[in-house]
């Protein structure tokens, strides 16, 4: 198709994308095959990568990012579907309740990340404190190394659930009603309709539901150093804090390598899965 | 190792970029003008309650007597942060005409040749402890001065505690063990305090082992720095596995992995913790929030094999300042003459007032006032007796940067002894090629 635009109309656009997108994603990938110190680059081909992929915490990092981004990203699917559903039927103050859910997507992630950290303290934090109050001796949730990454990802949740529903109502209420009608009509239960009518028809809001949260889990960084620093030790790394600490630490070819190596997942998750669940649509 | 080339030209795109995000995050490097004849100058130094209260009071000193200089005081963040905030700036040119920054293998990593005001050539040098010429200088210059103390790597303890249960100051890693179980079995204490909400803290089972590693070989920073002695050999690997040990036996306080420095030193000064390893500049914390404890607290060193080679590992003043190359003509010459002032024993005074010393001066002339706490007190024998060595940082420019989450998994049973020493030299490696040092 011919664009209705002559050329210069997009040179404004042009120039802004290729100076603050296209020359750092290259100037990216020529730092991170560099010894880089800000003073002077020395050239050191792949050492960077071998490098990164021998670190000790970056095994543990990617397997971390995994199940983060995955675990995330399956209970906003699940609880924001049913949260969704909730809140779409004919319930009192449904406008008040929607708001309260997604209001923690309003709130910055750091602040969130402070305020849990408080909260789920092992000693003073008033979960803990609750906990004890009926009997129960509460965990060391973000101390306890096998908990740390976890109880990140349940605090992600929490915040992040609103912006699931919220999808899932748009989905909800793009269902046009004659279908419930209908299977009303031929006697269908409250599951099969469920099931069968709302589950399928919700696809849409499902597929970008599943994309936002694992590219999101996948790249997620501010609420694990916020409430971690990605420890215990290296116990709730991932691959973006590892490599921030590679930055922090003066490593800034090594951490532009690590960064490559995270858009290369991310990347080569997200198309595939994009594609697959797309796909799959148009040929119902 | 492929010879290094410097490409000026990508390094400029590169730092241009990162000064367009520092300019877009809102943070504006110094560079106010001379008016009318008067000369001013902007300070940087990180935003540590005692810091920025140290540098106001000498700065409201210096000004009071030149009054044709002012001098504003700005703050950055402290640790990692605090680092990139220094290297950007230098990288970009856009340093404050005066910064403080620490000495030893920090500063090494500024590339100071490049980026610093060479200082060999002033007066005061000479007034200067050969040990802190060591920690600021590189075979071509000499870049700081010292604002504060030298401070020591050692164990605080609550002396009430030691005298109640009829303790003696341990000598060996044995009695030291001893002394602890004896704690726990009394039941008064935490006998060992460990603070991994900051995880800085827990490298000083590790760092202020370093006497120890220098009794053992007297060549061993050396041969660290060549590429020879490594941290999964003995002796360097006691710190390691003393820390293991010390989790082992249960000698931590309960929160240890989620109680912060301050919370460390007020255990000790309250007698809720009986010994705290960590650096005595937590004189400055204990004054500020116990001051009741001044002489409960008390200081020795981390002990090794050997009672006698007993003694202290030893920190150069952290706190030191610097000029960078970027400024110049009268800033230039005002900014020399602030630091000629910092030298003065009349500037020492206004340190040890404006915050609790940590250990003693090393300028010729400066003496610590007659009221320092028991903490530093302590340190003076050790330092008449010459049973002082210094720590590792500032006979090596190599330190690795993850040391401190490597301790807390040591620390906490995550990771073995052996296994975070491993992950240590592995750490140092890194570092070393970042430094472009030879043979690594």
């Amino acid at each position: 198709m011919k664009s209705p635009y002559p050329t210069w109309f997009f040179i404004p656009a042009g120039v802004f994308y290729l100076v603050l997108f296209l020359v750092p994603t290259i100037a990216s990938f020529y730092f991170s095959l560099t010894r880089w110190t800000l003073f002077s680059v020395e050239f050191i081909g792949f050492d960077n990568f071998v490098r990164f992929f021998q670190e000790p915490q970056l095994v543990q990092g990617f397997i971390n990012t995994f199940i983060y981004a995955f675990l995330t990203s399956g209970a906003k699917v699940v609880l924001g579907l049913l949260l969704g559903v909730f809140l779409s039927s004919q319930i009192i103050a449904r406008g008040f309740l929607r708001s309260v859910v997604f209001f923690p997507v309003l709130v910055s992630v750091i602040g969130v990340g402070i305020l849990f950290k408080v909260l789920m303290d092992p000693f003073d934090g008033p979960i803990n404190e609750g906990l004890a109050a009926i009997g129960i001796d509460g965990p060391g949730w973000y101390t306890d190394p096998s908990l740390a990454l976890v109880s990140v990802a349940i605090v992600d949740i929490w915040a992040g659930v609103g912006l699931a529903t919220l999808i899932y109502i748009a989905g909800m209420v793009a269902i046009p009603q004659e279908y419930f009608e209908a299977s009303k009509v031929d006697g269908a239960s409250a599951w099969s309709t469920f099931r069968h009518i709302t589950l399928p028809l919700l696809r849409p809001a499902t597929v970008t539901v599943v994309l936002l949260s694992l590219i999101g889990g996948l790249r997620r960084f501010d609420l694990i150093w916020t409430m971690t620093g990605g420890g215990p030790g290296f116990s709730s790394d991932v691959l973006a804090s590892v490599v921030y600490k590679q930055y922090q630490a003066g490593f800034f070819g090594l951490s532009t390598a690590g960064n490559v190596v995270l858009f290369v997942v991310v990347a080569a998750i997200i198309f595939p899965l994009s594609w697959w669940l797309n796909r799959k649509e148009d040929e119902r | 190792m492929v010879p290094r080339t410097p490409r000026r030209s990508l390094v400029a795109i590169g730092a241009g970029g990162l000064a367009l995000s520092l300019a877009l995050a809102g943070c504006t490097a110094g560079g106010s003008d001379s008016d009318g004849g008067a000369t001013s100058l902007t300070f940087l130094v990180d935003n540590g309650e005692a810091t920025v209260a140290t540098a106001q009071a000498l700065v409201d000193a210096f000004v009071a007597e030149n009054p044709d200089i002012s001098i504003e005081v700005e703050t950055r963040p402290q640790g990692a942060d605090g680092d990139n905030v220094v290297k950007t700036r230098l990288a970009t040119g856009e340093m404050d005409d005066i910064f403080q920054y620490n000495s030893g293998s920090l500063m090494q990593a500024l590339s100071p040749d490049d980026t610093l005001v060479n200082l060999a050539d002033e007066d005061y040098v000479g007034k200067f402890d050969d040990r802190f010429v060591q920690s600021v200088s590189t075979d071509d210059g000499l870049y700081g001065v010292p604002m504060g103390q030298s401070m020591a790597g050692a164990v605080i303890y609550n002396k009430d505690i030691y005298e109640q249960l009829g303790l003696e100051i341990p000598t060996t890693w044995d009695e030291f063990i001893a002394n602890s179980e004896a704690i726990k079995q009394a039941g008064v204490a935490a006998p060992i305090v460990q603070t991994y909400g900051d995880t800085w803290t827990s490298q000083l089972f590790v760092l202020g082992d370093f006497n120890n590693v220098l009794a053992e070989n007297p060549d061993w920073a050396e041969e660290y720095t060549n590429n020879e002695a490594k941290y999964v050999d003995e002796p360097a690997l006691a710190g390691f596995e003393h820390l293991q040990e010390a989790f082992e036996k249960g000698l931590f306080n309960e929160d240890f992995a989620s109680a912060k420095y301050a919370d460390g030193v007020t255990m000790v000064a309250t007698g809720a913790g009986a010994q705290y390893p960590i650096l005595t500049f937590a004189a400055g914390q204990l004054m500020t929030t116990n001051p009741e404890a001044a002489d409960v607290v008390g200081t020795f060193p981390l002990p090794g094999p050997d009672a006698s080679t007993n003694g202290l590992t030893v920190w150069m003043p952290t706190n030191t300042v610097y000029i960078p190359k970027s400024t110049e003509g009268d800033k230039l010459e005002a900014a020399k003459k602030f630091l000629a002032f910092l030298t003065t024993p009349e500037s020492c005074d206004i340190q040890s007032e404006a915050n609790a010393p940590q250990g003693p001066f090393v300028v010729d002339g400066c003496e610590l006032p007659d009221d320092v706490p028991a903490m530093v007190s302590d340190l003076q024998q050790y330092f008449d007796d010459g049973k002082t060595n210094l720590a590792l940082e500032f006979l090596s420019p190599i330190k690795g940067p993850a040391l401190e989450q490597i301790t807390v998994a040591v620390g906490s049973g995550i990771t073995s002894a052996a296994d975070g020493a491993a992950q240590y030299d592995e750490d140092v490696k890194k570092q070393a090629q970042q430094l472009g040092i030879e043979g690594w």
